[in-house]
């Protein structure tokens, strides 16, 4: 089989069965897998009636088929089905979560906690509700990534309306003490919220064993389709929230709007499939995980894991390679696909604000590279990718000047910079 | 993002990487930018008898942008006096390498570099000056 290249050109195969680029950004988005669009297809033609319908046969087998996949995604976090709503991505779970439960209790409960870490779509809609008069407190994290419970419970206070954290973090892949946290809110009579995005489908959940009242979903990070998540809201006992979409009152008035019937099987099916293979995929993500891990640290000096090395998912694996500036080696990994915590590769030039909030060196920060890998990773790819970083932090380390710097002696922290 | 070609170019072969010894009387050093910032270039000229660069070698920590700012400006000073090589401005860097926005302070940068480079020569000229009239 010919290989494909970054430019799009077939090429002479190096190795077996690797398409290029590497696919390596399994945190952004995952494929959806052939089996999920093969039970979606029928939906989007023959099989097309809106499932709200109540009066004929092709509104009652696409509600039966959507009832089916809100009890398969129930089923992955130990839910009732009746507790899933719909949505269109974990982004809009997490709005709905939070403005929604500030919308409908905010007279009584008017403090929120999170984490600094969290994803971009939490601490927007956290900076919103401060807009409107809510308080907000941004809980830091260790150097491990993880928060700390001691801290967090002296930051509950009797105005504590819920505690949101994220179970996973798109970046670092650390795994929070989610069921620890459930406990405490539990306790002290707050509601826990977790955007579960990353967690969900590659680490077990249970909503009532952790004890988490909302729980935000996304469908295209478990190898469902994307354009669709869901928000677990609890009922018992309940949890209300304010509306943010009005309309025809769907998925008990929470989220108005025709369901999509084709995204909801799929996300539904990538739920069950998810379930069924977890425990021997992790085995297998694991390995892969530590073969990366070695090829990469073993095999270089000045290679540091961001965020705790054992506390996250298999799949995930953020490493600096220090003088080596992210976006360039990007660039000159082209044939591996990856994302980096440098600030050249964000809009605003200031490096991952959660590589900093685990108070790594700015200059660390900014040689970051996220290696995530996934279900279609094989152990050539690994392969492949150990080789390309190895040869390309080693030409980039040769035209560093604090490489140089450092080769020398010089202690790169004694020198006065200018910033600019 | 899309890269333009000539980025492309000089950053996947880029010319002049190394380094000169910079004890050397005639070789002028500058170092600017900060880790913290994500960008550091080194940049080296050596002058000869008659003036003119004869050679100019840069080391870049940076994104692909500044790997090129500063490959593009050994090309450029060879060859050219000191007060031909100072007059650069980092808008033709820039204008040169398509560079957008956000990356126009690798351009700036890559100018500050070569000033300083040339700066570096000048005191170390102006220091043997004096030297040899002290003794």
């Amino acid at each position: 089989m010919n290989q494909v290249n970054g430019n799009g050109a077939v090429a002479m195969p190096a190795r077996p069965n690797i398409v290029l680029p590497v696919y390596m950004d399994y945190q952004a988005t995952t494929p959806c897998d052939p089996r999920v669009l093969e039970a979606m297809l029928p939906y989007f033609t023959e099989k097309f009636g809106n499932p709200h319908s109540r009066s004929h046969k092709y509104g009652w087998e696409t509600e039966e088929a959507v009832e089916e996949a809100r009890a398969q995604l129930a089923d992955i976090i130990g839910a009732d089905e009746r507790d899933i709503i719909f949505t269109s991505g974990a982004t809009e779970s997490n709005n709905l979560a939070l403005k929604g439960l500030a919308g409908f209790y905010r007279d009584r409960k008017d403090h929120i906690i999170t984490v600094q870490t969290e994803h971009k779509c939490v601490l927007d809609s956290c900076r919103h509700l401060e807009q409107d008069g809510i308080k907000v407190t941004y809980m830091p994290v260790g150097a491990d990534g993880l928060i700390d419970l001691d801290a967090l419970a002296a930051a509950i206070t009797k105005r504590t309306l819920v505690v949101s954290v994220m179970s996973v973090n798109n970046e670092i892949g650390v795994i929070q003490p989610i069921a620890e946290i459930g406990k405490l809110c539990r306790e002290r009579g707050v509601f826990f919220h977790t955007d579960a995005a990353q967690a969900v489908g590659k680490i077990p959940l249970d909503v009532e064993a952790m004890n988490i009242d909302l729980m935000s979903i996304s469908g295209h990070k478990f190898y469902g389709p994307k354009g669709i998540g869901a928000l677990y809201v609890r009922r018992k006992p309940r949890v209300r929230l304010k509306a943010m979409i009005d309309g025809g009152g769907q998925e008990r008035g929470m989220r108005s709007g025709t369901l999509p019937t084709p995204l909801c099987v799929g996300i539904g099916t990538a739920a069950a499939l998810a379930k069924a293979e977890m425990p021997a995929e992790n085995e297998r993500l694991r390995r892969l995980q530590r073969r990366l891990y070695a090829g990469l640290a073993e095999a270089i000096p000045d290679v540091f894991v961001n965020g705790h090395l054992e506390r996250r998912i298999p799949g995930n694996l953020n490493l600096s390679f220090a003088y080596v500036e992210g976006e360039s080696l990007l660039m000159a990994i082209k044939d591996v696909a990856v994302s980096s915590g440098s600030a050249c590769t964000s809009a605003s030039l200031e490096p991952s604000y959660v590589l900093r909030a685990l108070g790594v060196d700015v200059e660390l920060a900014h040689t970051s590279i996220r290696f995530g890998i996934g279900r279609f990773t094989t152990e050539h790819e690994v392969d492949f990718v150990i080789e390309c970083v190895l040869k390309h932090v080693g030409r980039l380390r040769e035209m560093s000047p604090l490489w140089e710097m450092v080769q020398e002696g010089i202690d790169i922290k004694s020198i006065n910079w200018a910033e600019h | 993002m899309a890269y333009n070609e000539r980025v492309l170019d000089h950053y996947e072969n880029p010319r002049n990487v190394g380094s000169l010894d910079k004890a050397d009387p005639n070789v002028g050093t500058g170092l600017v930018g900060a880790p913290a910032c994500g960008d550091v270039m080194k940049l080296q000229i050596r002058v000869g008898d008659d003036g003119l660069i004869k050679d100019a070698k840069f080391k870049t920590f940076g994104c692909g942008s500044a790997i090129a700012s500063s490959s593009l400006v050994t090309e450029w000073v060879k060859g050219k006096t000191l007060d031909e090589a100072e007059t650069l401005k980092n808008s033709q860097i820039a204008q040169h390498l398509a560079l957008p926005p956000v990356k126009i302070h690798c351009s700036v940068l890559a100018e500050d570099a070569i000033k300083a480079a040339i700066a570096d020569y000048r005191a170390k000229a102006a220091a043997k000056v004096e030297a040899r009239k002290a003794s």
